[in-house]
């Protein structure tokens, strides 16, 4: 009795009691079940989302080429859009698109850049209290408005100096470079100020100007941001809609000059999509316009992680 | 430059009656990634008693702290035995969230919540079930008064925990902790961003609630640890070297290392 | 002498892109709200369309915009913040979490016209619900998500991890403490984060022209059951809000004030939107103050 009451002491005493008490499950077990529950299905709902939007876009706009057996290099390469006669070209909405979407980034990037320097560089005080909320408010108008402006003002006043409609790549030019400026100016802004001080401390200390040191070191080492920024920019332009449509003219032939009216991939969805029957070759057609969006969408996004890929190997190195 | 000390060299003392312990590890083992953190770690914590683990930063004392609520879940990787009430809670079927109503945890940086001092101490525990107004009101006094804490903060009960003081933050999260009725208590350096009279009046509390809990203190404050302590390990570089009585282990440590350490040769 | 002349030079062009870029802001404000405001009276606030010419009042869209507006953010909302609180708190940071994060990305990236063919595509044309209210807020929903999922896992993980110690070392759930304790904490940035996407929302018409539909029937405002098909309340009926009103009226509008219609209709939608933007910041600091100061 003695010898087992002395084993017993120098075993961990097993405790029933505790054993069941510290494996039961309790109220914060089934908590934790249902919260890892519900947040799985929340993520899980976005993913679904996602997944039937890539799949139902790829497969309504793949049926032009699958179902209505049209050669993919003629819808790329065709000038002639005339769904309802079979003659589907593509070419100059593509065109039209990517006009106005480098056209609109050559035009914005300048200012985008000089406003960030400014707002980082020259005054960082005015820029935090004045040029930062006039960036979030020009991001703030809605693209209708754009659009409306554009028509109101832009459109009229092309005709004035130009002649002809006044619709055309020009005029949407102009309004992407205002939509898309405040996207570049903000990123780049972002870019800027993740630029080590030192690096324009040592710049300076050396004599340099605010300007050498600006062009040749602040700029030179925020270039994969600044490019990240300008795509943003791209994309935006490349995907917008209705203020593009209302200013462009909406004529689905070759833009022979920025002054006459054509067309973008975006601006043909939104004015045809709502007039074609639904499996026609028409119909087809327009869901691979929306096919070529959702790529570039893709393409866009495929380009920012490779520069950002790059950006930081360089800074590794 | 920094002395090579053998790790076969050490000297832990042990229990023979396990039935006296709060808890005990055994070869507990702790990676972070592939990287090894805390090297068969076989301590017995005495109950009701204060036992501080001392050693330099980056030893592997805080590591081995938080592997003893499961704290270290989702972080690091913890093997061996955890043995608590006579069960190994390092199992897989431990319901981790019962082991820490059990062993409380006191952190480095005061931490209470964005709430008022009264849902700061209420929160966690009408969470647990203890609706009834009266003994959560009786709850809030005696974990308070057990924090010393009541008599500064009776009054405003219903401030904003975040309005008091460092320490009066770090006593409130004590009075959090105990509200619980844990049997163990483990605090992580929890003076190391407090004035020293606040460290005083934490010490002073912690050497009143060593009476109902047992306590295991992280301090890499050696006067801190011999005036409360009762029992001290010394960790090195994720092992632990030696383990003795206070007393002892601060007037005749037994090996190089803790000789070396005590003497202020580093740490 | 010659990097000073230039340097000066640089800086006299940086100030006039400055001055420009302030112009055109000034420049689009001032147009709107003078050509637009001296058209915007009570009976243009709460009047009905011309269901043929466009001319007329904008109660209904109005009235609309805010509908899908609060049915687009209850659904919304519930969603980003589940989803949200996985990306913060329970995803691992593997292979899987980073395709999610990417499935996110790409939906924040893909252009609202996209967004809303696709809802023309599922609601419209497959499940045959027609041009409703119900189909137009979920694809605002989906516009809105990936922005609001990403605004609110910022904003969770911005909390220290302490305070997550803090909670799960009393042996609160992880669910509890991320919703007890952390969420308080970080809710004045998830409002603003809210407040500012119920701006884009209100604003948006490319995602709503094929789902919640171009046509405002006159609605019978004394009918609040939402089953009747006259009741404004009614989720599947066709609902044309005020951004696509804007473009509708300048696109294939026979009225012959259409400029003058737009440009008091795009005031209405610019001063909602400033307010959005206004509320969130207030809404924010206030919020702010609240979780931090003391009472």
């Amino acid at each position: 009795m003695e010898q087992t009451n002395s084993q017993l002491k120098n075993q961990d005493t097993k405790s029933h009691e505790w054993d069941t008490r510290l494996h039961h499950a309790t109220k914060a077990t089934h908590e934790d079940w249902i919260g890892r529950g519900i947040s799985y299905f929340c993520i899980g709902i976005i993913i679904l989302v996602v997944a039937s939007m890539l799949w139902f876009i790829t497969s309504k706009g793949i049926a032009t080429f699958t179902q209505n057996h049209v050669s993919l290099w003629k819808f790329l390469s065709g000038t002639n859009w005339a769904p309802d006669q079979g003659q589907i070209g593509a070419l100059p909405m593509i065109l039209g698109s990517f006009a106005v979407t480098f056209a609109a980034a050559i035009v914005a990037t300048p200012f985008a850049l000089g406003t960030a320097i400014f707002m980082t560089e020259i005054s960082p005080n005015r820029g935090r209290k004045f040029l930062q909320p006039v960036i979030e408010l020009l991001v703030g108008i809605p693209s209708v408005v754009y659009g409306f402006i554009g028509l109101a003002v832009i459109v009229p006043f092309m005709r004035h100096v130009v002649g002809g409609s006044g619709f055309g790549i020009i005029s949407a030019t102009f309004v992407l470079f205002v939509m898309v400026l405040p996207t570049i100016t903000s990123m780049t802004v972002d870019s800027l100020r993740a630029v080590p001080r030192f690096y324009k401390e040592a710049s300076l200390a050396l004599g340099a100007t605010r300007w050498q040191t600006v062009s040749r070191v602040i700029l030179r080492s925020a270039t994969s941001g600044i490019l990240t920024a300008i795509i943003f920019g791209m994309a935006r332009a490349f995907g917008e809609a209705l203020a593009v449509q209302m200013v462009i003219g909406n004529a689905a032939i070759m833009p022979k000059n920025l002054i006459s009216p054509a067309s973008t991939l975006t601006s043909q969805l939104t004015t045809g999509i709502g007039d074609t029957i639904d499996g026609t070759l028409p119909n087809n057609a327009l869901w691979s316009l929306a096919l070529i969006l959702l790529l570039m969408s893709l393409f866009f996004n495929a380009l920012v992680r490779f520069i950002a890929k790059r950006g930081q190997l360089k800074h590794e190195r | 430059m920094l002395k090579q000390y053998s790790f076969e060299e050490t000297a832990v003392q042990t229990f023979d009656d396990k039935t006296s312990l709060a808890m005990r590890t055994e070869d507990m083992q702790v990676f972070y990634g592939s990287n090894h953190a805390m090297f068969d770690a076989n301590l017995a914590f005495p109950k009701n008693q204060i036992t501080a683990l001392i050693g330099a930063s980056g030893s592997g004392k805080s590591t081995y702290l938080r592997s003893l609520n499961r704290m270290n879940d989702g972080i690091a990787t913890v093997t061996g035995k955890i043995w608590y009430h006579g069960v190994n809670i390092n199992e897989p079927g431990v319901n981790i969230y019962e082991i820490r109503r059990h062993i409380g945890m006191v952190f480095q940086r005061p931490n209470p919540f964005a709430k008022s001092i009264r849902e700061n101490i209420v929160y966690a525990l009408r969470a647990n079930g203890v609706k009834k107004k009266a003994e959560l009101e009786e709850r809030i006094e005696q974990s308070l008064k057990g924090a010393a804490l009541w008599d500064e903060v009776k009054d405003s009960l219903d401030k904003s925990a975040l309005s008091l003081s460092g320490g009066q933050q770090q006593r409130l999260c004590i009075a959090r902790s105990i509200a619980m009725a844990p049997d163990v208590l483990l605090l992580d350096e929890p003076c190391s961003a407090l004035d020293p009279i606040s460290t005083v009046k934490v010490e002073e509390t912690l050497l009143e609630l060593q009476k109902k809990y047992s306590i295991i203190i992280v301090t890499h404050n050696m006067q801190q640890a011999s005036r409360i302590s009762s029992q001290c390990a010394f960790f090195h570089l994720g092992h632990i070297m030696e383990y003795a009585p206070t007393g002892t282990m601060f007037s005749n440590p037994q090996i190089p290392v803790t000789q070396d350490y005590i003497a202020g040769s580093f740490g | 002498m010659n990097a000073k002349r230039t340097d000066f030079i640089a800086t006299v062009v940086i100030d006039l892109i400055v001055a420009s870029v302030v112009g055109i802001l000034f420049f689009l404000l001032a147009y709107i709200l003078t050509a637009g405001l001296p058209h915007v009276s009570w009976s243009f606030l709460t009047g009905a369309t011309d269901a043929f010419s466009g001319a007329g009042g904008i109660g209904v869209q109005l009235f609309n915009s805010f509908y899908l507006l609060v049915l687009t953010m209850l659904i919304s909302v519930p969603i980003s913040l589940g989803a949200g609180i996985y990306l913060a708190e329970y995803a691992k940071d593997n292979w899987r979490t980073s395709l999610i994060r990417s499935a996110i990305e790409v939906l924040s990236s893909l252009p609202s016209v996209v967004v809303g063919l696709f809802g023309f595509l599922l609601f419209v044309v497959k499940f045959k619900i027609g041009f409703s209210v119900i189909s137009g807020s979920i694809a605002l929903t989906f516009f809105n998500l990936p922005l609001l999922t990403r605004n609110i896992e910022e904003s969770l993980s911005a909390v220290s991890r302490s305070q997550r110690e803090a909670g799960l070392s009393l042996g609160l759930s992880k669910w509890k403490t991320e919703l007890g304790i952390i969420l308080p904490v970080a809710l004045p940035g998830i409002v603003t984060g809210i407040v500012l996407s119920a701006g884009r929302v209100f604003g948006e018409a490319a995602a709503l022209i094929y789902t919640a539909g171009q046509s405002a029937p006159v609605t019978n405002f004394a009918d609040w059951n939402p089953m009747d098909p006259a009741s404004p309340l009614n989720p599947f009926r066709p609902a044309e809000t005020l951004a696509v009103h804007i473009w509708k009226v300048n696109t294939e509008g026979l009225a012959s004030n259409a400029a003058a219609l737009s440009a008091a209709a795009s005031a209405v939608l610019i001063i909602a939107v400033l307010l959005f933007n206004l509320g969130a910041r207030l809404l924010g600091n206030y919020l702010y103050r609240r979780v931090t100061a003391s009472k």
